[in-house]
């Protein structure tokens, strides 16, 4: 029993390592931009194609493939930044609506480009942590478990220590003040939207290798990440991390103990609470509705 | 003139319509009989200013209920298709209570877990709502005759007539509501909330109203689906069909009644007559997910506004024809 609740836990962190990327990039676009990306899974699944196509089929090294993965989705971020929520900036249901549209053509593209059948890729490393006889971890995964802390220490220093990460603060403050203090507000949409896209890309990249990767993946990611911003707050990057791991505890307790489809419903569930008793989550603040 | 023989004409053209089609389109034409209804609900919804992403759901709840109705209790299947809608209906009555403490985006994001959290009970509890795969073999329309014309329903014409006269009316009775004190009073909830409700408009109950009746016409929508096709399965009422009722909904515009209907149509008659002919059957979520994004930057009102303004410069000129002649 110990072993596997010790297990458990193992799987529970894996998940909240890259659930967390994802719904801080999220939340880092919708801070700065205002709009809900719904094409988020859909940057997910970009990232871990990316994989697909320089580290399976062109046999690549997985780090250049995942840099590669993380610098093409975030470069498709900013194509989403300057076509569609630059034009729509004073019309927040509007970006959402053309993210719905862009989230279409990317699963097409997918769909054409690589057929509806699971991609088989082989892990970087076969490698195994032996804790005991039933507590085990890949070495695959710890990889993804560090880098993600990783990336988000380094966001961490950069919106708190540096001078872009105090400007983009400022603008998604307030965009009119920080406009006034000559901050442009293009250059911080653009700085966001590569770095929330980015990290998308690069947690689909980091995990390509360990889930079923196909075109339609990215729908159980974005309701995912909905839950996390959602219960963590919309547009609070700490509240984002914390319940990324509160979710992650949840459903891999709940998915080991009954299964996956009940999971789902306890996420659906416990988001649903949180709207109803607390619409501004665990951290959101009243003032950003 | 034109104005009194414009409904005659578009009655006797509909009723000619499926002679000159396929089969396979005569198929369609009865889904798209479906779909006019489910996207008028929809705007029906948007009234109040509440854009929800849980709306296909609600459909399927008309078709699951209508066809455990009968397949449990042997209900005759027109009674038990207006008791899909009545189910429904009650059904958003119940999730209006968590919903409508939530606003715009919220109420989006609500709707959809709401819509989602169905979907999975669906999936999960194989009795009675059979698991994945759905329910199968429900309970064709039964055939009868009104005289003039034998009603088989294996045939989609007899099927597309029976579906259009339902349709019709339920158009006509959503006109109705629209135009009456209770709809203005939607628009009010929508644009003026706060004058509404210092003027006593409880906005909770009109909200919910809006809901509870786009819900059940939906339903309607949903059982006339599963008459038809005989099978449904959750993922016959996925995101992936939402999108499209948005789309519908956004490409056509929802300043006006007859907007999402031109949407609906217009994008279907797009994808079945020139998408299937030319072979870009893979391409259609690409070129839906183009149009959504090119008419929401390009054409943000909608085909509707277009109409307008061919129809507008059209009766400037018959005013002043008017007043040459006066």
């Amino acid at each position: 029993m110990i072993e596997l609740l010790a297990q458990t836990c193992l799987n529970a962190v894996y998940a909240a390592s890259y659930i967390s990327l994802v719904a801080v990039g999220l939340v880092l676009i919708f801070g700065v931009m205002g709009v809900i990306n719904f094409a988020h899974g859909e940057l997910f699944m970009a990232g871990a194609y990316a994989v697909v196509t320089l580290y399976a089929d062109l046999h690549l090294p997985f780090l250049v493939a995942v840099a590669v993965g993380l610098v093409f989705v975030g470069c498709l971020g900013l194509l989403m930044e300057r076509a569609l929520f630059r034009p729509l900036r004073d019309n927040p249901l509007g970006g959402l609506v053309a993210s719905i549209g862009f989230l279409m053509i990317l699963q097409a593209l997918a769909v054409l480009g690589y057929g509806v059948r699971m991609e088989h890729i082989p892990p970087a490393t076969q490698e195994v942590i032996v804790f005991s006889d039933k507590v085990r971890l890949p070495l695959a995964r710890l990889y993804v478990i560090i880098a993600s802390v990783v990336l988000l220490a380094a966001l961490w220093y950069f919106l708190k220590r540096t001078r872009f990460g105090w400007a983009l603060r400022a603008s998604a403050q307030d965009p009119e003040a920080a406009e006034l203090q000559g901050i442009s507000i293009n250059q911080t949409a653009r700085i966001a939207m590569f770095i929330g896209a980015g990290l998308a890309g690069i947690a689909g990249a980091l995990t390509a290798p360990l889930v079923s990767v196909n075109p339609h993946m990215g729908h159980s990611v974005i309701v995912t990440a909905f839950i996390v911003i959602i219960v963590g707050g919309v547009g609070s990057l700490e509240g984002a991390v914390v319940a990324s791991v509160v979710y992650a505890v949840v459903h891999t307790f709940v998915t080991t103990f009954y299964d996956g489809v009940i999971a789902d419903i306890v996420g659906l569930s416990l988001m649903l609470v949180v709207l109803i008793l607390k619409p501004t989550g665990l951290f959101g603040s009243a003032d950003r509705a | 003139m034109l104005k009194y023989l414009i409904w005659p004409l578009l009655a006797v053209g509909l009723v000619l319509l499926p002679h000159g089609l396929s089969f396979s389109q005569q198929e369609i034409l009865v889904f798209l009989t479906i779909n006019v209804l489910l996207v008028s609900t929809y705007r029906l919804l948007t009234l109040t200013g509440e854009w929800s992403l849980g709306h296909v759901v609600i459909m399927g709840v008309g078709a699951y209920a209508s066809a455990l109705y009968t397949k449990e209790f042997g209900v005759w299947v027109p009674v038990s298709m207006l008791l899909g809608g009545v189910t429904a209906a009650l059904l958003a009555v119940l999730l209006s209570f968590p919903l409508f403490r939530m606003k715009g985006f919220y109420f989006l994001i609500g709707s959809f877990a709401a819509g989602e959290i169905i979907r999975l009970l669906w999936k999960r509890f194989r009795d009675p709502f059979g698991g994945p795969k759905g329910i199968k073999g429900i309970d064709p329309m039964p055939d009868f005759s009104i005289g003039i014309y034998d009603f088989d329903f294996f045939e989609p014409v007899s099927y597309y007539y029976f579906a259009g006269v339902v349709v019709v009316v339920c158009l006509w009775i959503l006109w109705r509501i629209e135009k009456s004190p209770v709809g203005l009073t939607f628009h009010a909830v929508h644009w003026q909330d706060k004058l509404a409700e210092a003027s006593g408009v409880n906005l909770r109950a009109y909200r919910t109203l809006a809901f509870a009746i786009a819900s059940g016409f939906a339903g309607v929508g949903g059982a006339l689906m599963a008459h038809y096709v005989g099978t449904i399965n959750p993922n016959s009422f996925d995101v992936e069909v939402m999108v499209f009722v948005l789309t519908w909904a956004i490409v056509g515009g929802t300043g006006t009644f007859y907007g999402p209907i031109l949407g609906c149509v217009a994008l279907t008659v797009l994808n079945e007559i020139v998408l299937r002919e030319l072979g870009f059957e893979q391409m259609r979520p690409l070129i839906y997910g183009a149009i959504l994004i090119l008419s929401i930057l390009f054409m943000p009102k909608g085909l509707e506004s277009v109409v307008q303004r061919l129809i507008q410069p059209r009766d400037k000129k018959s005013d002043a024809d008017r007043e040459a002649l006066s």
